[in-house]
C-alpha cells in the first residue's frame, strides 16, 4: 500500500505540474483526492490493516495528502499569479498620448505685475487705493500744481470730455482724492494702481490707454533717503536682487526735488547692450519728495508733514520682466500672447 | 536744445572735460541728452591744393587731377565741376570713413584714384546749412589754407554738440549762458559774460519811435535802434554755431538777433524801421484780425494773442513770429530792435494754435528780466560790430518786473530733514557757491541770493532741490519710512474674480475703454448718455464704453483671422456712462467662450450648457450658490434670443450671459457680462462649516416623462417641495428626447439623496415623501413616471 501510496503521489505531482488553468487543478484535486478518488480507493483498504501496519501507512497516507495539497495549493497561486500578470500585461496603455484636460486660464501680463507690486506694497504696510478714470482737470492737474499754462502740461497730451473733464493722464489724482479724503490729516502710505489715457497714437512704444502704479508716503519726518530706500526694495523685487538704481535729477510740478530712476540693466549688469541703448541703465519712474504746494491744496501742513511720491509705468515695467518689444502686443490679445503667462512664478 | 561746445567754451571753460563724461554729469543733474557727438562727424581730412587738373579723356565731366596734401602728391579723379588748377579743397584720402561710405584707393576709367575732394554736403552737413555753390560742387578753401592741416579745424566746424532734452521748468538753459552755469557747476571754472560795449551815436530813439503798451500781458518791453548798418554776410563762427544749434545762416543782422537769443535765452526782434513807422504798439490781437508772418503764412488773430503794432495794423505775432512787412532785407539801412517779456501762457496759446518757433519755445516758459536788458545790450554790440551799425542813444523802456535778485532764508535742519541727509553748513554753502549764488550763513540758517537768471528758484524747496541735484543721491543712505504699523486697506475683491475665472480655463485680456460710436450701444438694454472724448485720435476710439462685450469680439476676430478659433477670455474694467449729466463708472467682468476648451483626446466644445457652467461656477464660488437664477425674457437685441438669459441674483439683474445672435456673429460665440459692482453689493453670508450627517441615508432615482415646455427648475421645486426636509440633493443624472418617447415629450431622470441628523433613515422613513414627490409631479406637470 505504501507503494501504492507514493507512486499515487508522484502521478499526482506530474499532472499537478502540468496544470495550466483553475480548472484543471480542481480536476485533478477530485482525481487524487476527492471521494471517488484514487486516493480514497487506497485508503478503503485501511481497514484490513494491522494496527502496525495502518500507523505506519496512515503516516504515509498523511504525508501524501499534504503533499498533494500543497502542491495543489501552490500550483493554483502560481496559476492566478500568472493570469493577473497576464491580465495587467494585457492593460498596458500608451502613457504618452495627450491628457485629458481643461485648458489652462492665465492673467494679463499687466495683472501679473500689478499684483506683484501691490502685494509688495502691501507686505510693507501701504494700502491700496482706486479712483476714478474720468477725472476732473483740478485733480488731475490743478491741485498737483500744474495750471492750465504750464509747459509741463505738453508733455501729457489729454484726452479731454469738456474744458473741466478729461481722462485722467496719471494716477496721481488718486493721490489728492485720498489726501483730501483723509479727514484727520493723519500720516498715510499708500498706492494706487490703474489705467491712465493720453493722446498719443499707438505704437510699438505709445498707447493711448496704458496703466500706472503711483505711490505716495506722508509723514513728519519721511524723506528723500526712504524714497530711495523703498525704491531700492522695489527694483529688487522686480527686476532681481542684484539691480542697483540710480537717481537722475528730473522735473515734476507735483515734487520737489524731482528725480527719475533708473535701474541698472538685467541684461548687461552696467555695459551697456542694446536692451539699455549702450548706457547700461533702464529708465523705470520718475519720483520726488512732495511739493509743499501740493501738500497744503491737499489740507497737510507742509511745515509739518513731508512726503514722497513715486509713479511707474506698468506696461514698462512688464516689458523689462518678460522681454515685450511691442506696447500694442498687451492689448492685441493674440491667444499666443496670452498662453506666454498662464503658469506661476514661485 | 543743443550745446555748442565751442559756443558755451566763449564763456566758460570746457576745454578740459572728456564730453562723454561731461553729458553724464550733466544727466545727472538732471539735463537728459538725446544724443551727442562731433558737429562734422569724419576723421582723417586734410587740406590740399590742386596742383593739376586736366579733363579725363574718356569722360565728359571727370578730371585729373594731382593734389597736394602736404607730405605727399595724390591723383584724384575729380567729378566736380568747379575743381581747377590752383585752388585749395579738403581731400578725404584712402580709409576716411565718411557718413556716404569709405573712401578707396580705386581706377577709375583706367585713371588711378587715392581720395576724393569733397564737398561740405559729403561731409555730412545738411543741405539747409550750405549755400549754392557748395550744393554744386567741392568746397573751395580760401588762399591761406594751410595745406596739410586739419580744413574742419580750419573752417571752424571741429565742434561738437549735445542734444539735451530740457526739463519744463529750466527755461534759463535754453540759452549758452545758462548752460556755462550749469556747467560751472560740474567743472568748477567761472563764467564770463561776453562783450557789451558799444558807442552811441548822439541821436536818440527817442525822437524817432513811441512806445505804446496796451496790454497788461506785456511785462517788459525794450526798443532800441541802429542805424546805416551793413548787410553782408555773417561772419563764420556765428554762421557755424547757429548751424551746431540748429539755425541757418540768413545774413550777419538776422543771424545776430538768432545768436543773442542763443546766448542768452532771450528771442530778439529786428525791425526795418523804415518799413515801420514812427510808433511801436503791443495789445491783444481783435478776433479776426490778420497778420502774414515772415513765413508768408496769413494768421488770423484771436484776442489771446499779444500782437506788435505800428500803431494801426498788426506787424508781428509777439514772442512767436515777426510779420512780412517790416522784414529785414538786403536793402535794410536802420534797425529797430525789439526785446521783450509776454505773459508765457498767451504765448503758449499763440504757439500751440498757430505755430511754434525757437522765439516761443522761449517765451512759453518765462523769461528772466535782466537777461533781457542784457540781451539788448549784447545786440546793440554785434550790430555795431559786425554790421557796422551806428547805436542811437536812449532806449524805450517798459517794464513792470522788478529787477533785485530774490533772497531765500532756509536752515541746515530742514535740508537734511526733507533729504534725510546729513550735510554741514559748509558742504550746504559750497553747493551753494557752485550754482554762484551768493550765501550769508549764520547759525546754520542760510542767507541765499538767487540771481534773477534762475526763474525757476522761488521756495525754500527749490533749494533743497538744488542741494539734492548738487550733491546727488548717490552719497546718502538707504531708509524706509518709520511708521506706526497699521493693516493696509486693500481690497482684493477683483482679485479672488480674476483667480476663480482663471481656474475656470479663460485667459484675461485688457482692450481699450474707448471704443467707436456705432458699438456703444451694443449688447446692454441700459440707457445712459455717451462720454464722447472732444478730439479722438480715430474714429475707433471716441467714446468710453458701457459694456466690454464688443471688445472682447473685436479680441475674438483678430484672433480668429489667426487661425485661432478656440477662444475663452474675460476681462474686469470700468465701464461709463452719463446719466443726468453724472458720470458712473462701474466695474463689469466679461467673458467670450467659443470652440473647443479641452486639451487631449476627449474634446468638448463650449455650447450653451458650459457656458452656464462657467457663470453657475462663478457665482457660486463667490457665496451665491442657491440664491440665482436665470431669466429669460426681452433679450438684448445682440443676443440669441432664445438660447441667453439675465442673470438675477437675489432678485436683482445684475448681468446676462448667453450666445451672441447668429446676425452679429455667424460662429457659435457664448458671452457674459456681469456688473461687478452690483453682484459685489449682495452680501454673503460668511464661510461656514456645516456638520456632515453621521447617519447613513438612502439613495433614490426618479425618472418622469414630461412635456417639453415644462422647466426642469420647476419640476426640481416640486420635488423639493415634496421631499421636505430629509430630501437633502436633488440632481439630474439623464436627459432624454427622442424616438423611445413622444415627440413633445422629454424624459429627466433625477437621483434624490435623503438623510437625516438624528438617525439612519429607513425605506419606511422616505416611502409618503417618495409619493408625495411623485404626486407632485404628475399633477403639477403633467408628468409620467417612468420605470419606478
Amino acid at each position: 500500500m505504501k507503494e501504492k501510496l507514493e507512486a499515487l503521489k508522484v502521478d499526482a505531482l506530474n499532472e499537478i505540474e502540468k496544470c495550466n488553468d483553475e480548472a484543471s487543478i480542481n480536476n485533478v484535486k477530485s482525481k487524487y483526492l476527492g471521494k471517488k478518488s484514487v486516493f480514497s480507493d487506497v485508503m478503503s483498504n485501511m481497514a484490513s490493516l494491522s494496527n502496525e501496519e495502518k500507523k505506519s501507512v496512515g503516516m504515509v497516507s498523511n504525508e501524501v495528502r499534504t503533499s498533494i495539497t500543497e502542491a495543489l495549493d501552490e500550483r493554483l497561486k502560481a496559476i492566478k499569479e500568472e493570469e493577473l500578470n497576464r491580465r495587467l500585461q494585457n492593460d498596458k496603455i500608451d502613457i504618452t498620448l495627450p491628457s485629458n484636460k481643461r485648458r489652462s486660464g492665465s492673467l494679463h501680463p499687466l495683472t501679473l505685475v500689478r499684483e506683484e507690486i501691490e502685494d509688495l506694497f502691501v507686505s510693507m504696510g501701504y494700502d491700496v487705493v482706486d479712483g476714478p478714470e474720468v477725472e476732473t482737470d483740478n485733480y488731475c492737474f490743478e491741485m498737483l500744481n500744474l495750471p492750465k499754462s504750464h509747459p509741463a502740461r505738453d508733455a501729457q497730451d489729454s484726452f479731454y470730455i469738456t474744458d473741466d473733464m478729461l481722462l485722467r493722464t496719471q494716477t496721481s489724482a488718486v493721490q489728492i482724492r485720498a489726501m483730501l479724503a483723509n479727514t484727520e490729516k493723519k500720516p498715510f502710505k499708500l498706492i494706487c494702481p490703474g489705467k491712465t489715457y493720453r493722446r498719443d497714437d499707438d505704437d510699438a512704444t505709445h498707447s493711448h490707454q496704458f496703466s500706472q502704479v503711483e505711490g505716495l508716503v506722508v509723514g513728519e519726518n519721511v524723506s528723500l533717503s526712504d524714497l530711495k530706500g523703498t525704491l531700492e526694495v522695489f527694483a529688487k523685487k522686480m527686476f532681481g536682487e542684484s539691480r542697483e538704481i540710480r537717481f537722475r535729477a528730473s522735473y515734476f510740478p507735483f515734487t520737489e526735488p524731482s528725480y527719475e530712476v533708473d535701474v541698472s540693466c538685467f541684461k548687461c549688469d552696467k555695459k551697456g547692450c542694446n536692451i539699455c541703448k549702450g548706457t547700461g541703465w533702464i529708465e523705470i519712474l520718475g519720483c520726488g519728495m512732495v511739493h509743499p504746494n501740493v501738500l497744503e491744496n491737499c489740507g497737510f501742513d507742509h511745515t509739518k508733514y513731508q512726503g514722497f511720491a513715486f509713479g511707474a509705468g506698468i506696461e514698462r515695467i512688464a516689458s523689462l520682466k518678460y522681454g515685450v518689444t511691442n506696447m500694442r502686443d498687451y492689448f492685441t490679445n493674440d491667444y499666443r500672447f496670452l498662453k506666454n503667462f498662464d503658469r506661476k512664478e514661485i | 536744445m543743443k550745446l555748442s561746445r565751442k559756443f558755451v567754451n566763449d564763456y566758460t571753460n570746457l576745454n578740459n572735460v572728456d564730453l562723454k563724461e561731461y553729458a553724464n554729469a550733466m544727466l545727472k543733474l538732471g539735463n537728459e541728452y538725446e544724443s551727442m557727438g562731433k558737429l562734422v562727424n569724419v576723421e582723417g581730412l586734410i587740406i590740399g591744393e590742386v596742383e593739376s587738373c586736366e579733363m579725363h579723356p574718356e569722360s565728359d565731366h571727370l578730371h585729373i587731377c594731382k593734389v597736394n596734401i602736404g607730405k605727399e602728391v595724390l591723383n584724384i579723379v575729380c567729378g566736380a565741376p568747379n575743381v581747377r588748377k590752383g585752388i585749395k579743397v579738403i581731400v578725404a584720402p584712402d580709409g576716411c570713413v565718411l557718413p556716404g561710405g569709405t573712401i578707396k584707393k580705386t581706377t577709375i576709367l583706367n585713371y588711378e584714384s587715392n581720395g576724393m575732394i569733397c564737398s561740405l554736403e559729403e561731409l555730412g552737413i545738411e543741405h539747409k546749412y550750405l549755400k549754392e555753390e557748395d550744393i554744386k560742387g567741392i568746397h573751395e578753401l580760401d588762399e591761406f589754407a594751410p595745406v596739410g592741416e586739419d580744413p574742419l579745424k580750419y573752417l571752424e566746424l571741429d565742434d561738437e554738440v549735445i542734444d539735451f532734452e530740457l526739463t519744463a521748468n529750466r527755461a534759463d538753459l535754453l540759452s549758452m549762458l545758462g548752460l556755462a552755469y550749469e556747467s560751472s557747476v560740474i567743472t568748477g571754472e567761472k563764467v564770463e559774460l561776453p562783450e557789451t560795449k558799444y558807442e552811441e551815436i548822439k541821436d536818440n530813439v527817442k525822437d524817432t519811435l513811441t512806445l505804446k503798451v496796451n496790454t497788461p500781458n506785456v511785462y517788459t518791453f525794450l526798443v532800441k535802434r541802429v542805424n546805416d548798418i551793413k548787410i553782408e554776410e555773417a561772419p563764420v563762427f556765428m554762421k557755424n554755431r547757429l548751424m551746431a544749434c540748429g539755425i541757418r545762416s540768413i545774413n550777419n543782422v538776422v543771424d545776430i538777433s538768432n545768436y543773442v537769443m542763443l546766448e542768452t535765452g532771450q528771442p530778439l526782434h529786428f525791425y526795418d524801421a523804415d518799413k515801420l513807422g514812427k510808433v511801436i504798439e503791443s495789445r491783444n490781437a481783435k478776433n479776426g484780425e490778420k497778420l502774414v508772418t515772415l513765413d508768408n503764412e496769413e494768421r488770423i488773430l484771436s484776442e489771446e494773442d499779444i500782437i506788435i503794432t505800428n500803431g494801426k495794423e498788426p506787424i508781428g505775432l509777439a514772442g512767436v513770429m515777426g510779420g512780412l512787412d517790416t522784414e529785414i532785407d538786403e536793402n535794410t539801412k536802420n534797425v529797430v530792435i525789439e526785446c521783450a517779456i509776454f505773459n508765457p501762457a498767451n504765448i503758449r496759446k499763440t504757439s500751440k494754435k498757430l505755430l511754434r518757433s525757437e522765439a516761443s519755445i522761449r517765451y512759453e516758459k518765462g523769461l528772466d528780466v535782466n537777461r533781457c536788458y542784457f540781451a539788448m545790450e549784447r545786440a546793440a554790440y554785434l550790430l555795431e560790430k559786425y554790421a557796422d551799425g551806428k547805436v542811437l542813444s536812449g532806449m524805450l523802456e517798459y517794464n513792470t518786473q522788478d529787477r533785485n535778485d530774490k533772497t531765500i532764508e532756509i536752515t541746515l535742519d530742514k535740508i537734511n530733514s526733507v533729504l534725510g541727509y546729513d550735510l554741514s553748513a559748509k558742504e550746504v554753502e559750497n553747493v551753494f557757491n557752485k550754482l554762484g549764488f551768493k550765501v550769508e550763513t549764520k547759525k546754520n540758517i542760510f542767507k541765499v541770493t538767487v540771481p534773477t537768471r534762475r526763474t525757476d528758484i522761488s521756495i525754500v524747496e527749490d533749494l533743497i532741490e538744488e542741494v539734492s541735484r548738487v550733491y546727488g543721491v548717490d552719497n546718502i543712505k538707504s531708509t524706509l519710512p518709520v511708521f506706526e504699523s497699521t493693516p493696509s486697506v486693500h481690497n482684493f475683491k477683483d482679485r479672488a474674480i480674476r483667480e476663480i475665472m482663471v481656474g475656470l480655463g479663460l485667459n484675461e485680456v485688457i482692450t481699450y475703454s474707448l471704443i467707436s460710436v456705432d458699438d456703444i450701444f451694443k449688447f446692454t438694454n441700459d440707457e445712459f448718455g455717451l462720454i464722447k472724448v472732444l478730439d479722438p485720435l480715430n474714429e475707433d476710439r471716441v467714446v468710453l464704453r458701457h459694456s466690454i462685450v464688443s471688445s472682447l469680439l473685436d479680441v475674438y476676430k483678430y484672433n480668429k483671422a489667426r487661425n485661432i478659433k478656440d477662444l475663452s477670455i474675460f476681462e474686469i474694467s470700468k465701464c461709463f456712462s452719463s446719466i443726468n449729466g453724472e458720470y458712473i463708472e462701474e466695474k463689469k467682468l466679461a467673458a467670450l467662450m467659443t470652440g473647443i476648451y479641452t486639451e487631449g483626446l476627449k474634446k468638448e466644445s463650449y455650447d450653451f450648457y458650459a457656458a452656464k457652467g462657467v457663470v453657475e461656477e462663478l457665482l457660486d464660488k463667490l457665496g451665491f450658490k442657491g440664491r440665482y437664477e436665470f431669466v429669460v425674457k426681452d433679450m438684448i437685441e445682440e443676443m440669441h434670443p432664445t438660447k441667453s438669459a439675465y442673470i438675477n441674483v437675489s432678485g436683482k439683474i445684475v448681468g446676462m450671459f448667453g450666445c451672441v445672435h447668429p446676425n452679429i456673429c455667424k460662429d457659435e460665440v457664448y458671452v457674459m457680462e456681469i456688473n461687478l459692482d452690483e453682484l459685489l453689493g449682495i452680501k454673503t453670508g460668511r464661510l461656514k462649516y456645516r456638520e456632515t450627517s453621521k447617519f447613513p441615508g438612502i439613495a433614490y432615482d426618479l425618472a418622469f416623462v414630461l412635456p417639453k415646455n415644462v422647466l426642469n427648475k420647476d419640476v426640481i421645486s416640486s420635488i423639493k417641495q415634496g421631499g421636505g426636509k430629509l430630501l437633502s440633493t436633488v440632481e439630474v443624472f439623464d436627459y432624454y428626447e427622442g424616438d423611445k418617447i413622444d415627440e413633445n415629450k422629454k424624459s429627466i431622470a433625477y437621483s434624490l439623496y435623503f438623510e437625516s441628523n438624528e438617525r439612519t433613515l429607513e425605506l419606511n422613513d422616505i416611502n409618503p415623501l417618495i409619493d408625495k414627490i411623485i404626486e407632485n409631479v404628475v399633477k403639477r406637470h403633467n408628468g409620467v413616471l417612468r420605470d419606478k
